[in-house]
């Protein structure tokens, strides 16, 4: 198990992210804010602690893989990725802008992407794919899947679920943005998952739960992923959607919308303060 | 002799499976019934089973493709365009995958199951896609080929296979070169294009044909993406008239696919023959077969009606 990193040093990446994210959003004019500000610790965990990657050498076959299955999530894995070393900074101010690689989700091609999604539903089963490929090919490669909690209303996931545990892929990780909403309101009153935990642990998951926002939480929850043996795990990761400025935390209208001059200048000002 | 063209594509596995370590199949719980199963015979640590689950099935191959392997996926037509076409979309053709999607029972040929299981609008489906590949073997020797050739071939194809026994039209040495139709036989007066199953009812439209002295070419374009337009554009410069005939709905086909190419190149009278904007029905492939006007007489009959026009 690798030694915890300094945990202020990830806070102080996730307070560059959401800065990134924000001013990306509202120079794009359009994008999905609250559902990208709720998983930047998750993100952050994965490419500045956990995975296997190589910025310098993108394609390096015994890279961990990641999967941004809630592919509206992009703007954050942009900035990530970006914060990584994968791209220049300054190419995260093209999000969305005609002939940009940062599309307005995700597209293959742009260094770091694995996968273009944005059809909701479909990661895992591609996470699936790798992760078969790897056994044959006797890799130790590990499989990194983030989902929506809305997008699990898609029949599709649980399909690669049944996959997942039928071929004992050990090497999937599912991660699911708990955030609690969904587009058209609290995932409660629209089509509730729970009990969720019950559901994955049905399906033949080893299921972890952690705090979404919490690096030491999130660090320690990831470290136990090893020790599931013949079953994929699936950790449940409870989150804040807009996570990090007052007015769009828990706020569904930020759901698929960025923030205007003023706004941005008032979300700003908060990150700074904290 | 008669042979299902979903039997030479079992063949052709079975061979790429020796020859090819990265060559992986999935099967959506129809491994018999596609063939899928000769491979697993022999390559089960490569095959994957996906159960009842097309769309699962499409991603899992997705992210073998994206891990440098060459996965089959193989369902039933109208699963594989149907029920999975945003998986299909999204997952394989937007990324530009070298996934094989395997249609089996295409056309109303499946017979007796009736409208749900007849895939009668692949052929569209598919090749709206942009990247995608389409093919439709004639016979079990062309769906060999297409198997291998498939396989050598960089991207996403839709290959479309039946499952009747179907007459055995081509030759070992016939060539096969994705996207380059082949001339079965040559004639001055018209050309009947077609693919799939009904290759052999226009050959035997030419044979009709000829007993009233009209001189038909029929050129088997097995490849309706990417399509042949040099072929197509001197089918109509050299003989004037074309045929088109399908066993797949007229809307966005075979068809669709050749007046496309003639419309913005040469204008000359065309007659389609394929199904008209409805569903199928139970029936046995013959019955089926003459319902939907798909005989080698509604060919002929279509030629007539062309020639008049010329």
């Amino acid at each position: 198990m690798k030694q915890r990193p300094d945990i202020e040093y990830l806070k102080k990446i996730a307070k560059d992210i959401r800065r990134d994210i924000l001013i990306m959003l509202e120079r794009a004019g359009s994008g999905h804010t609250g559902g990208s500000l709720s998983i930047v610790e998750i993100l952050i965990t994965l490419y500045f602690y956990k995975m296997r990657h190589n910025p310098k050498e993108p394609n390096w076959k015994e890279r961990d893989i990641f999967i941004l299955s809630k592919g509206h999530g992009c703007p954050c894995l942009y900035a990530v990725l970006s914060a990584a070393g994968y791209f220049p900074k300054d190419e995260l101010f093209t999000l969305r802008k005609l002939g940009t690689r940062l599309q307005g989700h995700p597209q293959k091609g742009l260094p770091g992407i694995e996968i273009s999604s944005g059809s909701l539903g479909q990661g895992l089963s591609i996470a699936n794919g790798f992760a078969l490929a790897a056994k044959l090919d006797r890799s130790s490669k590990r499989i990194y899947c983030l989902m929506g909690d809305g997008e699990l209303d898609e029949g599709q996931v649980w399909e690669a679920a049944m996959t997942a545990s039928h071929y004992k892929l050990d090497n999937v990780c599912g991660i699911v943005d708990y955030n609690k909403f969904q587009i058209d309101g609290p995932i409660k009153d629209i089509k509730d998952l729970e009990p969720l935990r019950e559901k994955w642990s049905s399906f033949g998951w080893n299921v972890l739960e952690a705090d979404g926002h919490n690096f030491i939480s999130l660090i320690d929850t990831f470290n136990r992923i090893e020790t599931s043996k013949e079953k994929p795990t699936v950790i449940l990761a409870h989150t804040i959607k807009g996570k990090g400025v007052s007015f769009m935390e828990n706020e569904n209208s930020w759901h698929g919308v960025a923030p205007k001059k003023e706004e941005l200048e008032r979300a700003l000002k908060e990150l700074e303060g904290c | 002799m008669l042979k299902p063209t979903r039997d030479g594509f079992g063949e052709a596995l079975v061979e790429l499976g020796a020859k090819r370590e990265d060559v992986v199949v999935l099967c959506a719980d129809l491994t018999d019934s596609t063939r899928a199963g000769w491979f697993k015979k022999y390559y089960p640590e490569r095959f994957f089973g996906s159960g009842v689950s097309e769309q699962d099935m499409m991603g899992t191959a997705a992210g073998l493709a994206l891990s440098g392997k060459v996965p089959f996926a193989c369902t039933f037509g109208v699963f594989a365009a149907g029920r999975a076409w945003d998986q299909v979309r999204v997952s394989i053709a937007y990324m530009n995958l070298n996934v094989k999607i395997v249609g089996s029972h295409g056309g109303i040929s499946v017979g007796e199951d009736g409208t749900t299981h007849q895939a009668i609008e692949e052929i569209t489906l598919m090749r709206v896609l942009p990247n995608m590949s389409v093919i439709v073997p004639c016979d079990a020797i062309e769906a060999k080929k297409a198997t291998l050739a498939s396989c050598d071939y960089q991207g996403p194809v839709y290959l479309r296979l039946g499952r009747s026994p179907v007459p055995i039209i081509t030759e070992n040495n016939t060539p096969f070169e994705i996207g380059k139709a082949n001339i079965l036989q040559d004639g001055k007066d018209m050309t009947i294009i077609s693919c799939g199953h009904l290759v052999y009812e226009a050959l035997l439209a030419h044979e009709i044909l000829k007993k009233e002295n009209i001189s038909t070419r029929v050129l088997n374009l097995h490849t309706p993406k990417p399509i042949d337009k040099e072929a197509i554009l001197d089918a109509a410069g050299e003989t004037g008239a074309i045929v088109t005939a399908e066993e797949h709905l007229l809307a966005g086909g075979l068809g669709s696919a050749v007046a496309e190419v003639l419309v913005e190149n040469i204008i000359v009278p065309i007659e389609f023959v394929g199904i008209r904007d409805r569903f199928g029905e139970s029936g046995s492939p013959s019955e089926l077969f003459k319902l939907f006007k798909l005989t080698a007489e509604d060919i002929a009959e279509a030629a007539r009606r062309v020639l008049r026009r010329k």
